[in-house]
Order: structure tokens, then C-alpha cells, then sequence
């Protein structure tokens, strides 16, 4: 049951994605920015993490949700160290997935190289 | 061009492009962004059956989705699901990842320093910037409105 | 008035001594080279990179080597030309100089993105009119990879084209202009200016560019005096499928039809349905190569006598577009025609 909600979540927050760039002007570059910006602020105002709860990896698999675990990440940091903790709580709850794409970014980069478009 | 005037050419030569396939693209961004996130479910669901704690979970699940964006940017697969699946690829986290090894490889050639690792984050750099920085103002937020 | 003075009207230039075609060359990639003018071109390689190391380097050997083709076939040396007029899309038109480079001719870089075949014609024609030279070599090269790189996104990056985008032809195409020979022949050349009707979206390239082509096809029919009927092929650069039908909608509103005889290279280099090119081939190297490759050789079967070619030009950059400026672009005729006058 929780892989159909996953699928269906998930599905739907990149349709949302889809008609943005089918009907606007606006490029990848802003849809990436716009829902990882709305994920951090939903998750600020607590609206975000109902859909989690839900959708499981349909909400924290897509961007919005990247934005949704930093701002949770913030929000515990100034729980437990105040202002310090609002500044460093994104990222360290993030770090993992931050961390990986740049190392595997260098590896592939090393090992692979970018073939002709057909 | 003195028949017509800038505006009007403009929203001439908007009407002269296809309409893009709306119906078919939304579909294949649900199929192809459904597929990931369940994927990242299957993942989940396998590190909680291994033990991990939530924060864990969270991260693992990140880290492996991320591995397995890069290695099909890597193989030269991404880009055909990309087109394909448009924002079905592009919002989940592996669209992360493939925006950060396609510039890392594609400036391979002009060195490790000033190409792989300076060009990585040319397009993915904004996540980062506006993530990071709206989440620091949140956190902030929240202690000044709560004691307040 | 001065004696010799060739100008007519506002742009044009009618040349009292054309310069004859002596020979030409092109080499393409793997894609074009599977496109409905393949068997034109006179190499199609198989491997975009040509076992270079970068792009860059790879795009620069497929202009040279088209060079050096054209020498050859015209039985000519690089010391029996005078100028070499070359650009391309890169970034200081770093191509053609690391080409001229190689070849030890005197050099002029131009920069008219895919206006550059024309431009070079023009001024190539001009200095062999002018007496100023016997022989001329003109030329220009793209490559989609170094444009994608430079101009959009990496290769493996998974984006979407859209309808209105087109595909940098991979490839190089030259003509030796001569003072002496048997034609076909440049008669006349106009000169276009910029024209932006303040299109800003650089995925749209054919509306961005169809104002430069009409604007230069008016003058140069009103400069000559003549008018569509008169050639027997007019094509244009790289409008493609969507530039193509509004330049064909606007002229006719101006009361110049352009029917059977009015094509575009970028929509005749590539299948657009089989080969998912969109609005078809972009770059310098698509007026090069169809030019060099299928009208020229269609012209010495006795298909074509009289063509006018209108290679357009976007000519913005990617920081300029960023600050929210528009599209300026350009175009330039040549008419090449079989006899003289």
C-alpha cells in the first residue's frame, strides 16, 4: 500500500513540475529552485510534514522534500543550540546526500565520459 | 518589419511553435517521477528492515538514490530518461545528482581543478544557495516567533 | 562619384568581376550523415570526436581538414591563396584560429554565428572583385557538442527540447573563391543588418532570426531589382521548420511570394521525425555544409542556375541573454549563378 501512495505522491508533486515547464517561460533551473524553496518553507510552517506521513518516499524523494529535511534540520538545530543550531542544523541533517554528489560527481567524472547526443 | 510592431511579432512568433504534448508529458513526469519515488521506498523500507534509525533511513536512502543518479548520468542513461520523463527526472533527487555529474564530467576536459571541480555545481548551485540559506532563516524564525 | 564604386541601393553590391567557385568541401558527423542529404556531403564521419580529445579540438580538425580538402580538390596549395576568412561559434572564434594556425594563410576571423558562410562569401567575393586578391578561401565550422557545452547544458544532463529548439550541425564546409574560372559564379551580395524584434528566448531561434532574413531578402530584391520568380532556389541558413513559415506568412503579407522555389538548410539537413531534430539543424556549419555539399553540386548538375543564399545569424551570448537582453540577429545574401551576368 505504501509503494502505490509513493508512486502516486511522488508522480504528482512531477506533474506539477511538468505543467510548469509545459505552460510557463520558466526553465528547470527555476522549477528546482521554486520547490526546493517551497519545501523549506511548507516544512517551516509545518504544512509538509502531514504529506510525509502520507506519501513516505513520494514527498521526501522529490526536491520539496530536500527543502522540507532542511528546514526540519534548521528548526531542530535552534530547538537544541539556538542561534548556532539554525545555521548548522540544515546542512548536517543533509550532509549525506550533499556529501555523496559531490563524490560520486568526481568519481563518475574521472571514470565516464560524456558520449555525443543521437 | 514596419507592418508590425515588437510586441506583435512576439506573440506572432509564440503562436507559430507547436504546442507542446501536454497530456503525454505529464503523464510520463507521473510515471517516471512515480517509479523513482517508489523506488526510494523499496529503499526505505530495506534500511529499516536493517536496523537503522529515522535521521538514518533519511540519509541512507539519499545517499544510495544520489549514487544511483550519478552512475546512470555516468553511463549516459539519465539524459535519455530525462527526455523522456522531463520533470519526472528532473524533481526527484536523482535530477539532483545528474545536475551535479553532467557538468563535472562534461569539464573533464579542461582539468580536475578548474573543470570537474569548480564546474559541478553550475546548474545545481541554486538548490544549494537557496536551500541552505532559506532554511537558516526559518530556523531563526522559529526560535524568534517562539519566544515571542 | 567615385570610378569603380559597385554599390546598389541601400545594401547590395553588384560585382563587375564575379569571382568563380573553384572548389568546395564539407565534412559532416554521424547524425547529418544520416539525414536526407547524406549522400551529398563528401565525408561523413562516423565518430564526432575524430579521435580528438575535446570537442573543441575536434571541431577545429574537421575544419581543417575541410580546408585542406578544398585545396585539393582545387589542385591548389595554401600558398596559392591570399585570405582565409573563417568563424565559428565558439568563444573567440578559438576554432578558426587554432585552424589558421595550421595553415600559414593570412587570416581574417569573422563572427557571424550562422550567418558566418555568407558573411565569408561576401567579403571573400568583395576582395576578389576588388582586385585585391586571385583567391580566396571561405569557411566555417560547427559542432554540436562545443555548442551544446557552451551555449546550453552538458551532454548527460537529462533536460527536455523543446518543439521550437534545433541541433547544432556537427561539421565544416568551405568554398575557394577564384578570380579566374568557369563558375558558378557570386554576382551579388547584400549586406544585412541587425534586426531584433526583441525575441529572448534562445530556444526559438528561428523567430528570433526570421526578421534579419526577411529584412535582407526585401532590400536585396529592391536594391537588384529583381524578385522571387528570378532564382531558381532561394534558402535560407538555419531558420528551420518554424522560422521557415514565418518568414514564407510575412513575405507574402508583403507582397513577395515565396513558394516552391524558398527552403531552409536547417530544414532540408535533417529528417525531423525519424531523426527527433525538432525544429531542425542550427550552427554555421548547416548553410556550409548543404551549401558546399548539396546546392553546390546540384548547381554543376544543371538542377539549379541561379540561387540566392540567405545564411541568418542569432548573434547574442549566453551573459547578455541572462541580463534579459533579446536576440539581435542578421542575415546576408550572395547570389551564385552559372553565368556571369
Amino acid at each position: 500500500m505504501e509503494f502505490i501512495k509513493a508512486f502516486i505522491v511522488g508522480g504528482l508533486i512531477c506533474v506539477v513540475g511538468q505543467v510548469i515547464l509545459d505552460n510557463t517561460k520558466l526553465t528547470p533551473a527555476h522549477i528546482l529552485v521554486i520547490f526546493l524553496t517551497a519545501g523549506v518553507v511548507l516544512g517551516g510552517l509545518g504544512i509538509y510534514e502531514p504529506l510525509v506521513k502520507f506519501g513516505g518516499a513520494g514527498a521526501t524523494v522529490p526536491i520539496v522534500g530536500f527543502g522540507y529535511s532542511l528546514s526540519q534540520g534548521a528548526i531542530e538545530g535552534a530547538k537544541s543550540k539556538g542561534v548556532i543550531g539554525a545555521f548548522t542544523g540544515g546542512l548536517t541533517a543533509n550532509a549525506g546526500g550533499v556529501a555523496a554528489a559531490i563524490l560520486f560527481g568526481y568519481i563518475m567524472a574521472l571514470v565516464f565520459k560524456p558520449k555525443t547526443k543521437s | 518589419m514596419e507592418n508590425m510592431n515588437k510586441k506583435e511579432y512576439q506573440k506572432y512568433a509564440e503562436q507559430q511553435v507547436p504546442k507542446p504534448t501536454y497530456l503525454k508529458n505529464s503523464l510520463m513526469a507521473f510515471v517516471i517521477g512515480g517509479l523513482i519515488c517508489l523506488l526510494g521506498q523499496i529503499i526505505r523500507n530495506w534500511l529499516v528492515k536493517n536496523g537503522l534509525d529515522e535521521k538514518a533511513v533519511g540519509g541512507g536512502t539519499a545517499i544510495i538514490l544520489v549514487f544511483i543518479g550519478a552512475l546512470l548520468t555516468g553511463l549516459g542513461v539519465y539524459d535519455k530518461i530525462g527526455k523522456i520523463g522531463g520533470a519526472g527526472s528532473l524533481v526527484p533527487i536523482t535530477g539532483f545528482s545528474n545536475a551535479i555529474v553532467s557538468p563535472a564530467m562534461e569539464f573533464k576536459t579542461e582539468g580536475l581543478i578548474f573543470g570537474v571541480a569548480a564546474k559541478m555545481f553550475v546548474i545545481a548551485g541554486p538548490v544549494l544557495v537557496y536551500g541552505v540559506g532559506s532554511s537558516v532563516i526559518v530556523g531563526i524564525l522559529h526560535l524568534l516567533l517562539k519566544k515571542g | 562619384m567615385l570610378d569603380g564604386v559597385k554599390k546598389l541601393g541601400m545594401q547590395s553590391v553588384k560585382f563587375q568581376n564575379p569571382p568563380s567557385i573553384l572548389s568546395t568541401y564539407s565534412i559532416v558527423g554521424p547524425k547529418e550523415g544520416e539525414g536526407p542529404l547524406k549522400d551529398y556531403f563528401d565525408l561523413i564521419l562516423e565518430d564526432d570526436m575524430w579521435g580528438q580529445e575535446s570537442f573543441e579540438k575536434a571541431e577545429s580538425k574537421i575544419q581543417e581538414e575541410t580546408i585542406k580538402s578544398a585545396l585539393s580538390n582545387g589542385n591548389l596549395t595554401n600558398k596559392d591563396i591570399d585570405y582565409l576568412l573563417a568563424g565559428d561559434l565558439l568563444n573567440q572564434i578559438i576554432t578558426s584560429s587554432y585552424t589558421a594556425r595550421q595553415l600559414n594563410i593570412p587570416f581574417y576571423g569573422l563572427y557571424g554565428a550562422c550567418s558566418t558562410m555568407t558573411e565569408s562569401l561576401s567579403l571573400g567575393a568583395m576582395l576578389i572583385d576588388g582586385g585585391f586578391a586571385q583567391k580566396v578561401i571561405c569557411a566555417t565550422s560547427s559542432h554540436f557538442s562545443s555548442a551544446e557545452r557552451q551555449f546550453r547544458f552538458p551532454l548527460e544532463y537529462g533536460s527536455q527540447r523543446n518543439f521550437s529548439s534545433q541541433w547544432t550541425v556537427t561539421g565544416a564546409g568551405a568554398t575557394i573563391l577564384s578570380a579566374e574560372g568557369n563558375g558558378p559564379y557570386i554576382t551579388y551580395a547584400t549586406t544585412g543588418k541587425i534586426v531584433d524584434m526583441g525575441i529572448r528566448d534562445a530556444t526559438n531561434m528561428g523567430a528570433a532570426m526570421a526578421p534579419a532574413a526577411m529584412d535582407t531578402l526585401i532590400n536585396h530584391f529592391n536594391d537588384t531589382g529583381f524578385s522571387p520568380q528570378d532564382y531558381d532556389l532561394i534558402v535560407s541558413g538555419d531558420l528551420g521548420s518554424i522560422g521557415k513559415s514565418i518568414v514564407i506568412d510575412l513575405m507574402q503579407e508583403k507582397g513577395y511570394a515565396l513558394s516552391d522555389n524558398f527552403t531552409d538548410c536547417g530544414y532540408e539537413i535533417f529528417d525531423s521525425k525519424e531523426q527527433d531534430t525538432h525544429a531542425g539543424g542550427s550552427g554555421c556549419a548547416c548553410a556550409a555544409t548543404v551549401f558546399n555539399g548539396y546546392i553546390y553540386k546540384e548547381i554543376m548538375k544543371g538542377s539549379f542556375n541561379r540561387v540566392l543564399l540567405v545564411a541568418t545569424g542569432a548573434l547574442h551570448s549566453t551573459t547578455i541573454n541572462q541580463q534579459g537582453e533579446s536576440i539581435p540577429s542578421i542575415a546576408h545574401a550572395v547570389t551564385i549563378d552559372i553565368n556571369k551576368a
